[in-house]
């Protein structure tokens, strides 16, 4: 099983074990991962899931689709390497993805 | 010195709740009762993936046992509260247990509002509320079968999508004259209608349903103009109301939902309530209102874990919603009660507009067709109660951000 870590705004890391076939805001909701919010559970409707993938990660995961790039347009201080963690589905490749949650979720 | 929070209800905010009162440093006994078998979970995907049969049962559950284990968090799962005394501060269980609490925080959520027609409790007729309202309804969407649904607001039409998708040979049977009419603008309707249509709806509005028909069980519909509409499968989504029998039976304070103030608070001052059951003060739009909204649910939980612990938390949010039908997906944020002004962003013959609604110049709610950029940016504009210049507004070209 991959394993997946959430840096927190003050640097604390928290790796845990994601099964493959779910995305990574289900895996951060269901081990209680503070600042992911996810009111909507993965519609791509609250851009309440926003996480900063760390450098290397992005070319590696699936583009973003046009929905996630207009919910993260507007989301709180986005950067080229935003991401919605609804939208990132895990795969075995994905052993090792580190992403830090923003300081704030919305907008 | 609060030692037990007793919740009832476990849908989002009950779950939302204990999550913020762990967070919030509460170390003490937290009860949570449900009447439903599972552990607490999302309710949307009931009428889309979930309903399809895309999306597996294990992935409904905000948490997973090991989180309330974790926790110390007292699950009573399928168990009922049958009886509140406030005046002794306790909750009689379905089970023959006795709680009493210290706090107590009522998410009863809505139920759905029942047909009353002749026929209306025939076996075979659905409503769509549950986890276990799923499997009853998924058995009869097979290809090819007759599919009525009553009610085109957003229940029955995403249940319509997925069923049409399933392959099913679908009719939605709408009282008013145009869908969702409601919650969305005329134009947004007549776009979603000619939606479900093209993907071979047959949606009739402006029709009343007087019976329904059947020997052992549903099998047709008949309408008041004399129409006849076989079904195979009958699912109804006329709308909820607020589950607040127990709250109303203690004597506490309900109206349209169970009657809190900013701070969750019902009209005792030991219990509080968050989620659909609610009847609570907008600020931002000087009205009381009942919502059904994840988010309300969300975030008015959070405020009342925070409140019942003695942390002022006052619940104030802008509301959204979001509905998805077929590949569109419709995003609503504001409430749009009390405009004076509706402008239109864009053609909907593109599959991409937005309407906005305004008061006195100010942005009061918008709702987006496949267009999260104007939402993202509505979301912002109406917490900050903008006032964006209308001409601009009506321009899509100029970004929803810049508008002011």
């Amino acid at each position: 099983m991959p394993r997946v870590v959430f840096v927190q705004p003050d640097g604390v890391r928290r790796e845990v074990a994601a099964p493959v076939g779910i995305t990574l805001m289900e895996v951060a909701r269901q081990h209680g991962i503070g600042g992911v919010v996810a009111q909507c559970g993965g519609a791509c409707a609250c851009a309440a899931c926003h996480v900063y993938v760390e450098p290397d990660w992005p070319e590696r995961l699936e583009p973003p689709e046009d929905m996630e790039l207009g919910m993260l347009e507007t989301a709180w201080e986005p950067r080229a390497n935003s991401r919605l963690s609804c939208q990132i589905h895990l795969t075995q490749d994905l052993d090792g993805l580190t992403v830090t949650v923003p300081g704030k979720q919305g907008n | 010195m609060i030692s037990t929070v007793l919740i009832i209800g476990g849908g989002q905010a009950g779950a939302q709740a204990i999550d913020t009162l762990r967070r919030e440093g509460f170390e003490g006994r937290i009860v949570l009762v449900s009447e439903e078998r599972e552990l607490p979970y999302q309710r949307p995907p009931l009428s889309k993936k979930f309903l399809a049969g895309e999306l597996a049962a294990d992935r409904l559950p905000f948490r997973h046992q090991s989180f309330y284990d974790e926790h110390r968090i007292e699950l009573k799962l399928g168990v009922r509260a049958t009886r509140l005394e406030p005046a002794a501060r306790r909750v009689a269980l379905s089970n023959g247990e006795e709680v009493v609490y210290d706090r107590l925080l009522l998410c009863l959520g809505a139920i759905s509002r029942q047909l009353t027609c002749p026929g209306s409790e025939l076996p075979g007729v659905h409503y769509l509320r549950g986890i276990s309202d799923v499997p009853g309804i998924r058995e009869g969407l097979k290809p090819g079968a007759r599919t009525v649904i009553i009610g085109g607001g957003y229940i029955g039409l995403e249940t319509a999508a997925t069923a049409r998708k399933m392959g099913c040979a679908v009719t939605v049977l709408e009282m008013a004259d145009r869908v969702m009419n409601r919650v969305v603008a005329s134009n947004v309707s007549e776009y979603f209608a000619r939606e479900h249509r093209t993907q071979g709806i047959k949606l009739i509005c402006n029709t009343r349903v007087v019976r329904l028909d059947g020997a052992a069980r549903v099998e047709r519909v008949v309408c008041a103009d004399g129409s006849i509409h076989e079904a195979d499968t009958l699912v109804v989504g006329v709308g909820a109301v607020a589950n607040m029998g127990l709250a109303a039976e203690a004597g506490l304070g309900c109206e349209n939902g169970i009657v809190v103030d900013e701070y969750c608070r019902t009209t005792d001052s030991a219990i509080y309530a968050a989620g659909d059951c609610t009847y609570h003060p907008s600020l931002r739009y000087d009205m009381r209102v009942r919502l059904e909204s994840v988010d309300n649910a969300f975030e008015q939980a959070k405020a009342a874990a925070q409140n019942l612990l003695g942390r002022p938390t006052v619940h104030d949010r802008v509301p959204w919603f979001w509905s998805d039908q077929f590949d569109n997906k419709l995003l609503i944020v504001g409430l749009s009660q009390g405009h004076d002004q509706q402008v239109t962003r864009g053609d909907p013959a593109t599959r991409s507009f937005t309407v906005c609604y305004l008061k006195g110049g100010e942005l009061l709610a918008v709702e987006a067709v496949n267009h999260p950029k104007d939402y993202m940016a509505a979301r912002k504009l109406i917490a900050e109660r903008a006032r964006p210049d209308p001409d601009k507004l009506a321009d899509p070209s100029i970004a929803m951000k810049d508008s002011v």
